[in-house]
């Protein structure tokens, strides 16, 4: 093709945002079925208990009210939820019933369904449900399990779900006397993603084909085909599972939950359209949790402050079972602690334990965030301790662009050993330093103005990206001269539909209007594998590359029939296929042809960058202000610089979120006390108004031929650990160093508080 | 997040609604903006039998200057306070402390009778009619009554209201010309119910660089909020210096009284308060040196 690209690279509106802006979306609650009913999910409001019977008599007497399932109205054995990804060994004895039978584990897990025919009447037959609960202990948190006094799952035995050591380098190096050392512990809280909209699902089951539609699914609508078809006895093809638009999913949304089997299972039963949408309360106990983990780490390094070793322990809370994706939290915190820096030695313990609380899984960065948090604050100590400017500290250690690709071992279980691609860490660090005025800043560190405390903070960040199986594509060339892409990719949100359309465009030479992606069924596909781990422009966007080029073959072959010549001589432009001297043809006149691809199988590419906060600390009031924040990264290569620029200062603010506000709190009776929007606090459009992210296309990768990294996760990454540092820089004066997020106002009160107490002794 | 069932019932004056109210023996509720109480019945926290709403009944959403006070009716709305001309000459600290109220949409429904029967801690539309020596007129099977803010207020959530008693409408004292007004709160985001906040006002003596008549109320960290007596009597004509700053903050720490709950433990509450009076404090007395009312 003569004709030089135009659509990759630049900032194309979203095909997706005419449809969404002007109200045309479809969401789930915009199905609308004849003859459906509404489902309200009765759930535990005990942590831990034996389940001695359930009465729902009094709620299916209700007028309006078709049925309530529970336990006994399932098949035998209750079907357990899989793991999708990261599996642990022995993991697979906690896995969750799609129904709770005989014991309930947390608060929010289903017991029944209730289907009615209206909402209103669903959540007032709830209310009738009569459960005669025998209270257990609940297990709260980390050292609770570890105990193993209470047992969540007693015919295991044990509350540890992980139990591993993984180690890189020689350990005796580490031991070195010489070596200057610190130990700290640090904890993250449990937070989790809140997209705006919630859960949901239309099940329609048609007894006379005896085929099944659930509407609703995202992120890995495949795997949920697969497994519910085997849960519910029935072949893959009878069961389709539609994408619609989605109000976010940040990797919590689309797994497979409990109500992914309920809602289909109760509308086979009843032989109605099922509608069920998770109201917000409901969310916060029955989404996926993440991050809450605590760590125990050294480090030691020469005098010049060159790192030899991070040896430790990272333990995290899973909750009540074994979510599909729950062992990628700690695995990942493990294998990103030493993150983009030469560590010559890695030696951590890794433990995964459950506790009385919603089921932990993947949350945009899983991991990711945590590591960076525990890392870059001990970093920061150090570099302290050891007369060490931060900044200094950190390009002393930053992996140098020589030494790429760069082995960082096997780190985790369940895979080989990884290794970081290509880039320039100490160039993509200086950028961000530059572009900050890091130099004129600094000088307010630790500085008072207006009765504030002003202080700077650093983080490095790395993340892989495109894990998982392989994708496919078809591309379809049509009588009409359209391009119609079928991918498993599918759509969170993310501008999946823009960046492929661009991709096409280039490598067919024809205009964007003529392109339609189409993502959203397991009927049009065989296999499709979905979006996680930042991976749907690394595999689907390949394929599609595979694909299109495979086309463009097609098409060019064809035209060459038609002009006798040799598919070289032409060339593809405006969805014409031209021959040299003048003569062409349009593609409508070619079609139907068709292109195949895959992509998949290679190693993952890592994204990186550098991230600096600067914060203004009231010390009166314990308020931490966001000043300023700025983000350089480098993504390899960038398709569409608008929509990656919208992923990361969405990735920083939801970071900021979880280093400032968010928290789920549990109480000592492991109820959950924060389940409004009123009681968990998410950032707001007025709370961050001043942060920017700048993206590179440094180094593209040679892992995939688009030499893509993924772009939707890295950045969140970064926001615990700078903001704490500069809290931290801040507050130097007080010697207060901040091991725990949230960083909110009590808490900073409470660590001045404590810093006047030693100060006092 | 579906509201139980109810009956619903639209009184066209306050008398009907004191007997809807009654009839249904004490198992109906009044409906004002609904903006407390409509969540709560999401959230099936309340299950009323019916509800009585008051948006129909005239005369309840007055704002009129009469010769000794500024009367409010209890359908007066936050947005209502925030442009009415009247409200911000005769109580600018009222406005200031409105602004502070919520979002902007739920200030377009949210009303005065309803802030004080539901009478959150946090809010700030009590702790005004508190520290204002405000006269609240209640309608109720018995007539009227007027009860004295101090007095209407007795908890968290807990008011003087009787069964079938209505908030019919707010009385303010007449606020001269010359006074000094601070209001200042403390909230994790905009919009938040305050973690902590205070309001206060005092007559200057421009002459003797003095001021009297303090009152002072903070709120949000206990129950209910509270007057600080000692503070308003130990500030009576002092100087206007830091040292009397210091001594005011150290008083009133000896007598708030702080709450903890899962948004802050009540040693940060109490510590926040103080804070704020010290900074509120701060504010009033550089407006008596700097002569500017
Ligand atoms: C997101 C959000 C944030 C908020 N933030 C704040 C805030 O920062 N500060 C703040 O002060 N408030 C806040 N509120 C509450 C808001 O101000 C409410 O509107 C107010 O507290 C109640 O007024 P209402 O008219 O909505 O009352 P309703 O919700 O209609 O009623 C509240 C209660 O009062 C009773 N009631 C109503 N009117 C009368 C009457 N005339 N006589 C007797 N009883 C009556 C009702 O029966 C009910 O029990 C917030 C609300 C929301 C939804």
């Amino acid at each position: 093709m003569t004709k030089a690209n135009t659509y990759v690279g630049s900032s194309m509106p979203r095909v997706e945002d005419q449809r969404l802006l002007t109200g045309k979306g479809e969401f789930i609650d915009d199905v609308q079925l004849p003859g459906m009913l509404n489902a309200a999910v009765f759930r535990s409001s005990m942590a831990h208990a034996i389940v001695r019977r359930i009465d729902t008599s009094e709620a299916r007497a209700l007028p309006g009210v078709v049925a309530v399932l529970s336990a006994a109205d399932l098949p035998r054995p209750i079907p357990r939820i899989p793991i999708r990804i990261a599996p642990i060994e022995g993991a697979e004895r906690f896995l969750q019933p799609v129904i709770a039978e005989g014991c309930v584990r947390y608060v929010g897990e289903p017991l029944a369904i209730v289907l009615a025919e209206s909402q209103e009447l669903a959540e007032d037959a709830l209310d009738r449900i009569e459960v005669d609960f025998e209270p257990l202990d609940p297990v709260s948190g980390i050292g609770d399990a570890r105990r193993n006094a209470t047992l969540l799952h007693p015919e295991a035995g044990t509350n540890l779900v992980a139990d591993y050591q993984v180690t890189r380098g020689d350990p005796a190096m580490a031991d070195d006397a010489a070596l200057y050392r610190r130990t700290e512990s640090f904890r993250i809280q449990r937070h989790t993603a809140v997209p705006m909209e919630t859960r949901g699902l239309v099940a329609q089951w048609d007894a006379g084909q005896g085929r099944l539609t659930v509407r609703g699914a995202a992120k890995v609508p495949f795997f949920i085909r697969n497994h519910l078809a085997r849960m519910l006895g029935l072949a893959q093809e009878m069961v389709e599972l539609i994408e619609l638009d989605v109000g976010g999913g940040f990797g919590v949304r689309g797994e497979f939950y409990p109500e992914d089997f309920l809602v289909p299972f109760a509308s086979r039963a009843v032989g109605r359209p099922v509608k069920w949408i998770e109201d917000r309360r409901e969310h916060f106990m029955a989404t996926a949790h993440s991050r809450e983990m605590e760590c125990s780490l050294e480090i030691a390094c020469t005098s010049e402050g060159r790192i030899i070793a991070l040896r430790g322990e990272i333990a995290a809370d899973l909750g009540a079972y074994v979510s599909p994706t729950g062992p990628i939290v700690p695995s990942r915190a493990a294998q990103f602690l030493a993150g983009p820096y030469h560590v010559p030695v890695l030696d951590l313990h890794v433990v995964a334990a459950l506790s009385s609380r919603t089921p932990v899984g993947s949350y945009r960065g899983p991991g990711r965030f945590e590591a960076a948090f525990f890392r870059e604050r001990l970093m920061d100590m150090a570099a302290r301790d050891l007369g060490i400017a931060p900044d200094e500290f950190r390009r002393m250690n930053l992996i140098a662009a020589s030494d790429l690709p760069y082995s960082i071992g096997q780190l985790v279980p369940y895979e080989g050993p990884a290794s970081y691609d290509t880039g320039d860490y100490r160039a993509v660090f200086d950028r961000c330093l530059e572009d900050f005025g890091w130099a004129e800043r600094r000088k307010l560190d630790g500085r008072e103005v207006a009765g504030r405390l002003h202080g700077l903070g650093l983080a490095c960040v790395i993340d892989s990206s495109g894990a998982g199986p392989g994708e496919h594509a078809c591309l379809y060339l049509q009588q009409d001269g359209n391009v119609r892409v079928h991918v498993g990719s599918s759509a969170l949100g993310q501008g999946i539909e823009t960046t492929f359309t661009q991709i096409v465009a280039d490598e067919l030479g024809l205009h964007p209007e003529r392109i339609r992606i189409c993502h959203g069924s397991t009927s049009l596909l065989d296999e499709g594998h979905g979006s996680f781990h930042s991976r749907s422009l690394i595999m689907g966007g390949n394929a599609i590359v595979v694909a299109a080029r495979a086309l463009r073959d097609a098409i060019r072959n064809a035209a060459a029939a038609r002009f006798g010549c040799t598919g070289d001589e032409i060339r593809l432009q405006d969805g014409r296929a031209c021959k040299a001297e003048g003569q062409s043809t349009a593609f409508a006149d070619l079609a139907p042809l068709e292109g195949r691809g895959s992509f998949g199988g290679a190693e993952k590419p890592f994204g990186y960058g550098t991230h600096v906060a600067h914060v203004a600390v009231d010390v009166g009031t314990g308020h931490v202000e966001i000043v300023d924040y700025l983000a350089v990264e480098d993504a390899g290569r960038i398709v569409n610089p608008a929509i990656v620029r919208g992923q990361k200062i969405g990735a920083i603010v939801q970071g900021l979120g979880g280093a400032l506000l968010e928290h789920l709190v549990y109480d000592d009776e492991a109820q959950l006390r924060t389940a409004s929007l009123a009681d968990y606090m998410l950032p707001t459009a007025a709370d961050f108004p001043q942060l920017d992210a700048v993206t590179l296309a440094l180094a593209p990768t040679p892992r995939n031929p688009l030499g893509v990294k993924g772009a939707g996760e890295d950045a969140i990454a970064g926001p615990g650990a700078a903001v704490a540092n500069a809290v931290a820089a801040a507050l130097s004066r007080y010697g207060v160093e901040p091991k725990e997020l949230p960083l909110d106002p009590p808490r900073i009160w409470a660590l001045l508080a404590a810093a006047a107490a030693r100060a006092c002794r | 997040m579906k509201f139980p069932p109810f009956e619903f019932h639209r009184p066209g004056d306050l008398p009907e609604a004191v007997d809807l109210l009654l009839s249904y023996d004490g198992e109906a509720l009044p409906l004002a903006g609904g903006q407390s109480l409509l969540p709560m019945m999401a959230f099936r926290l309340v299950a009323p039998k019916a509800l009585i709403d008051l948006s129909a009944i005239p005369g309840l959403d007055g704002i009129e200057l009469n010769g000794d006070s500024l009367r409010l009716g209890a359908l007066v709305r936050w947005c209502d306070v925030l442009c009415s001309p009247v409200i911000a000459n005769a109580h600018p600290l009222l406005v200031e402390a409105v602004r502070h109220v919520a979002h902007y949409q739920v200030r377009n429904r949210g009303t005065l009778g309803g802030s004080l029967a539901h009478a959150d801690a946090a809010a700030e539309f009590p702790a005004i009619c508190l520290v204002s020596d405000a006269m609240i007129d209640v309608v109720g099977r018995d007539g009227k009554r007027c009860i004295a803010a101090r007095d209407f207020l007795l908890g968290a959530m807990e008011t003087d209201l009787r069964e079938g008693e209505l908030v019919a409408a707010v009385r303010f004292p007449i606020w001269p010309a010359g006074r000094l007004w601070h209001f200042r709160e403390f909230a994790r985001r905009s919009g938040d119910f305050a973690l902590a906040g205070v309001a206060m006002y005092c007559d200057p003596d421009r002459q003797a660089g003095v001021c009297r008549n303090w009152h002072i109320a903070c709120f949000g960290l206990g129950e209910v909020a509270q007057r600080v007596d000692a503070v308003e009597a130990f500030l009576e004509a002092k100087p206007a210096d830091t040292a009397h700053i210091r001594e005011a903050v150290l008083i009133a720490q000896r007598h708030l009284v702080a709450d903890g709950d899962i948004h802050a433990p009540a040693g940060y509450r109490k510590a926040l308060a103080t804070e704020l009076l010290g900074r509120g404090l701060n504010e009033v007395f550089k407006a008596v040196a700097g002569g500017d009312g």
